[in-house]
């Protein structure tokens, strides 16, 4: 207890003029932001553009890019993996930072994080042309096994099959799973000392329970947190910032903040490494120096700008095969803006409108994935700022504020794309998704693929007859989904407990209460190929085509059938059918540490993969064509404009899909008026029709077809050119060529 | 009683903030009585080339998005094709808009204006009127018909009040004569029911329907205008006290 003295009166200066007493009782940030905040009603106006030294530390960085892009890596550190406190300070331009904090010791030079699994560090190392240090393979090779190594030893037969012949793909079983999201705020407020005595207290209250297999690993992993809170502190000390203690002014909670995420991408090579919700909890910090008169409006953009420009170059060692997966080097650093309070009060602030604007004070990019949670209610000018930067940048999504606040709070954050958590208190396991489109050919065939003829799902009979028939069809299915449910679940079962044990998140957790609440995060991809499938066999006649040895291996379409995607309840209803009837399969199946089963619609970029990997489809799609991105309609079938295909979208019941719901759609700049000054007010009008319809989340891109035609041809006039695919955005000129066909092959809703 | 009043309709998209204000529930309808050179639809020509529909079946598919458009701060808005060919139809969909508490507007080129009754227009929220020239024989030439139906449409609307913008397609060679834009401008201005005036930059987005119907292209070989020259039109709106967009 006299700990909990001493961190008071320590904390007496630094919560000078803040209000509430639950958070300083407990670990409650909310409750410290509800307590202190100030919501913003106003416009843009305010805002201030980039200092002379944010574009000189800018351009400093910025300069490494090219040579960057041109060897796929700038450089890698290959001996040393690492952790919180593996290496030493490094900067960009340490007399001009604001914020420092670098994951290794000096800019974009990569870092290995061997615990996931030995053989993609090597082969990332390998790609760009590094010898993998022979230490390191000694040591994960021989004496520490990884994350990788235990997955496969306890997959099945079944799973492997399932795995290879991709029905079942995108696993987190050679890589960091990600998307957790540590309450990074926690480390600004209450500084580490007092963040490792609550987990002490944490832990204390196990040593009562009887030491069975589930409080042995709370014990081992609570005891594991508090040990990484004493490093993130001896990280920072290195850059002389002394942690232990509670941020001060608005410049150290920018600052610890960042160290405590900082900490989390020196630990973790997590598929998606998001940031949380900060800007409104910053904007307390930034509030009550620019009252106070320590701080003006243009300090405390930079201070948001180089905080940014941090978060832009988080850096980790891949592969050329993920980046071809992910398009590019997406970190998925997903920061949660705006949104509405469950009092009524706007949670935006003018920290909200800093954090978009450094869109313009360092051009587009498509990091930190910046979200806006979304609400009718929203103030007019946050909104009407929103879709202007949309219309200028195409780097924004936006989420159902609606859809998220009765389900996970005010609270909640999105963790990669489009999945919603209470920050701090609720944890996913990410679980990639299933290929409903192949399963459906696995339903024509029996359970053998069609690319390859090998028996992936358990024999069945084979449809034999000369058409389609729908009944037959949708029987077969269902036995199909059945079995890929269990699988499926089964597999990340596995995966989840083989990374708890060998690439545990030790900070990220240690940013979490304890007991956390986990979601099983399940997914389907293809959706769109499936439905128009089923749709066609359903309302037109489909004749198959078989090679020598029976498989289906063509169709031919005679007559129309409605496509989903036109609002036409004839398709969109077996959309909605498909993820109701899958999430119910999914929590047939028991989950590793009683984890809350959810599934996302979502394909990330994976649809091009997909695509690749999937035959000829009963809708009419051509072998190896992409599917649509995420829960889109088939490219060029959402004949009926934007609202139309938006709302057959919207009928996706959130409810079956809590792991989130992706529509990307692409406007033209014509398409939303004839004249520039009605268009931000026009994309509001959207936003808030489609979020009133229980839409989910959409990315806007703003664009015409003849501007990414010529940043084909010519990369090098477009080096910001940020688009946004599935859930995130990337940067136009590194997407392979196959990706960009993909999405100038998409629909692009214009106006003649 | 359901109306049971038949129309042709071409087809129906959803549009945003270039068929009226906001994202909009467009009604295309077939057949049209101008062939103007630069038409984009060239596939909304024929009456007959249309599908055969009830009123009740368009008042269906707009009731699947009265919450959607009424949220984007838009309507429904009937065009073409030309509307006033079907002036029953027309009608009564916009009667049952209207009645519906959806913001309603007809695109019209105005030559059949004679045709819109009272009770017509009484139903409609906003006219998009398109003028295509200024000028009678330029008129003529441009789109076959004559230019005095329109002038004389434009004014009724103006003496009932039925808000107008008025659409002016800048083709060059054909309609950036400045006289004949200063004349036009003199007119609109005198039309008190005039909100804006919107200068639309001519294109050829609508070749390739040429192309797939088989027909020629009359503009083919003609040019957009430049921004400049689109920018200097709408000054000379301006100047009339007009806002131009």
């Amino acid at each position: 207890m006299t700990i909990t003295v001493a961190a008071d009166n320590r904390a007496a200066g630094a919560w000078r003029e803040f209000a509430g007493t639950g958070w300083r009782e407990r670990i409650d940030v909310r409750d410290f932001i509800q307590a202190n905040y100030t919501p913003y009603e106003g416009d843009a106006s305010f805002l201030t553009g980039p200092t002379d030294r944010t574009r000189t530390v800018w351009e400093k960085i910025s300069a490494l890019f090219p040579e960057e892009r041109r060897r796929g890596v700038l450089d890698v550190d290959t001996a040393t993996p690492s952790t919180i406190t593996s290496h030493a300070p490094g900067y960009i331009d340490r007399d001009r930072e604001l914020i420092v904090g670098l994951q290794t010791d000096a800019p974009l030079k990569r870092a290995i994080m061997p615990n996931g699994g030995l053989r993609m560090v090597e082969s990332g190392l390998k790609a760009y042309g590094y010898e993998p240090d022979p230490f390191v393979t000694r040591v994960f090779g021989t004496y520490r096994k990884t994350h990788n190594d235990g997955v496969f030893d306890a997959y099945t037969p079944e799973m492997r099959a399932a795995r290879k012949a991709g029905i079942i793909t995108g696993l987190p079983d050679a890589y960091g799973r990600g998307r957790i999201i540590g309450d990074y705020r926690r480390v600004a407020l209450y500084g580490t000392d007092r963040l490792i005595e609550a987990k002490e207290a944490e832990r204390a209250r196990l040593d009562t329970r009887p030491s069975t297999a589930d409080v042995i690993r709370d014990r081992e992993e609570l005891a594991e947190q508090t040990r990484a809170l004493g490093e993130l502190a001896r990280m920072a000390e290195t850059y002389g910032c002394d942690i232990s203690r509670p941020a001060t002014t608005a410049h150290e909670a920018v600052q610890w903040l960042y160290l405590g995420y900082l900490a989390a991408v020196k630990e973790q090579n997590g598929a998606a490494m998001s940031l949380g919700r900060t800007s409104t909890f910053l904007d307390v910090y930034l509030q009550r120096d620019l009252t106070a008169g320590t701080l003006d409006e243009t300090r405390a953009q930079e201070l948001i700008d180089d905080f940014v420009i941090k978060l832009r170059i988080v850096r980790f060692l891949r592969t050329p095969e993920y980046d071809a997966l992910f398009s590019g080097d997406p970190t998925w650093v997903t920061e949660s803006i705006g949104g509405m309070g469950a009092d009524g009060r706007t949670l935006v602030t003018r920290t909200s409108f800093r954090f978009l604007q450094t869109l313009y004070n360092l051009g587009p990019a498509p990091e930190p994935n910046l979200t806006v949670l979304w609400s009718p209610r929203l103030p007019d000018g946050f909104k009407e700022f929103c879709a202007q930067v949309s219309i200028d940048t195409s780097a924004v999504q936006y989420e159902s504020d609606d859809l998220m606040r009765p389900r996970t709070g005010d609270d909640t954050a999105i963790a990669c794309c489009v999945s919603a958590m209470a920050v701090g208190r609720q944890m996913q396991f990410f679980g990639a998704r299933v290929n409903v489109a192949k399963a459906l050919l696995y339903a024509v065939n029996g359970g053998r693929d069609e690319m390859t003829g090998d028996q992936v799902a358990p024999a069945a009979p084979p449809l034999t007859g000369e058409y389609l028939d729908h009944e037959e069809l949708s029987a077969a299915y269902d036995r199909v989904l059945d079995w890929l449910a269990q699988t499926y679940v089964d597999a990340l079962n596995v995966i989840h407990y083989m990374h708890d044990k060998y690439a545990y998140e030790r900070v990220e957790m240690a940013l979490h209460d304890h007991p956390v609440h986990r979601f099983m995060a399940c997914g389907i991809a293809g959706l769109s190929v499936a439905v128009d499938s089923l749709s066609a066999v359903k309302y037109a006649r489909v004749k198959v085509f078989r090679d020598a040895s029976g498989l289906a291996v063509d169709f031919r379409t005679e007559g129309d059938f409605p496509a989903y995607g036109n609002n036409d309840d004839r398709a969109d209803s077996i959309a909605v059918g498909l993820v109701e009837s899958f999430m119910a399969k999914v929590r047939k199946h028991p989950t590793y540490r009683d984890a809350e089963h959810t599934q996302s619609v979502l394909t990330i970029t994976s649809n091009v993969v997909y695509g690749k990997h999937t035959g000829n489809t009963p809708d009419g799609r051509r072998t190896g064509e992409p599917f649509a991105p995420g829960a889109n309609p088939m490219n060029g079938r959402d004949r009926h404009g934007v609202a139309a295909s938006a709302l057959s979208v919207a009928k996706l019941p959130y409810e079956q899909a809590r792991d989130g719901i992706s529509l990307t759609t692409t406007i033209t700049p014509e398409g939303l008026g004839h004249h520039p000054i009605e268009r931000a007010g026009h994309l509001v009008g959207i936003l808030d029709a489609y979020t009133a319809a229980g839409g989910f989340h959409m990315n806007v891109n703003v664009l015409d077809r003849t501007t990414l035609e010529d940043a084909m041809a010519h990369p090098e006039k477009y080096p910001d050119l940020t688009i946004r695919v599935s859930g995130y955005a990337v940067n136009f000129v590194r997407l392979t060529r196959e990706q960009q066909l993909d999405v100038i092959g998409r629909t692009f809703h214009g106006s003649l | 009683m359901a109306v049971t009043t038949d129309g042709r309709i071409h087809s129906w998209d959803l549009s945003t903030g270039v068929d009226g204000p906001g994202t909009r529930f467009v009604l295309f309808v077939a057949g049209c009585p101008l062939r103007c050179l630069y038409c984009a639809n060239p596939d909304t020509w024929h009456m007959r080339d249309g599908k055969e529909t009830t009123v009740d079946e368009v008042m269906a598919e707009i009731e699947k998005y009265r919450a959607f458009i009424t949220t984007a701060g838009g309507g429904v808005t009937v065009t073409g094709g030309e509307p006033l060919l079907q002036p029953a139809f027309t009608g009564e969909i916009l009667r049952r808009c209207k009645e519906a508490g959806l913001h309603t507007a007809l695109d019209t080129s105005g030559f059949l204006g004679a045709r819109a009754t009272d009770e017509l227009l009484a139903a409609t929220d906003l006219v998009l009127l398109d003028i295509k020239s200024f000028d009678t024989t330029t008129y003529r030439h441009l789109t076959g018909g004559g230019l005095a139906p329109t002038l004389n449409f434009a004014t009724r609307l103006d003496r009932l009040g039925v808000p107008m913008w008025i659409r002016y397609v800048l083709v060059p060679g054909w309609t950036d004569d400045p006289e004949s834009v200063e004349g036009l401008a003199g007119f609109v201005a005198g039309l008190g029911s005039v909100d804006r005036v919107d200068v639309l930059p001519f294109h050829k987005l609508g070749a390739a329907k040429y192309e797939a119907l088989g027909l020629p292209f009359p503009l083919r070989d003609t040019p957009g205008p430049t921004q400049d020259s689109v920018e200097r039109v709408r000054e000379r709106f301006r100047a009339h006290g007009l806002t131009a967009y």
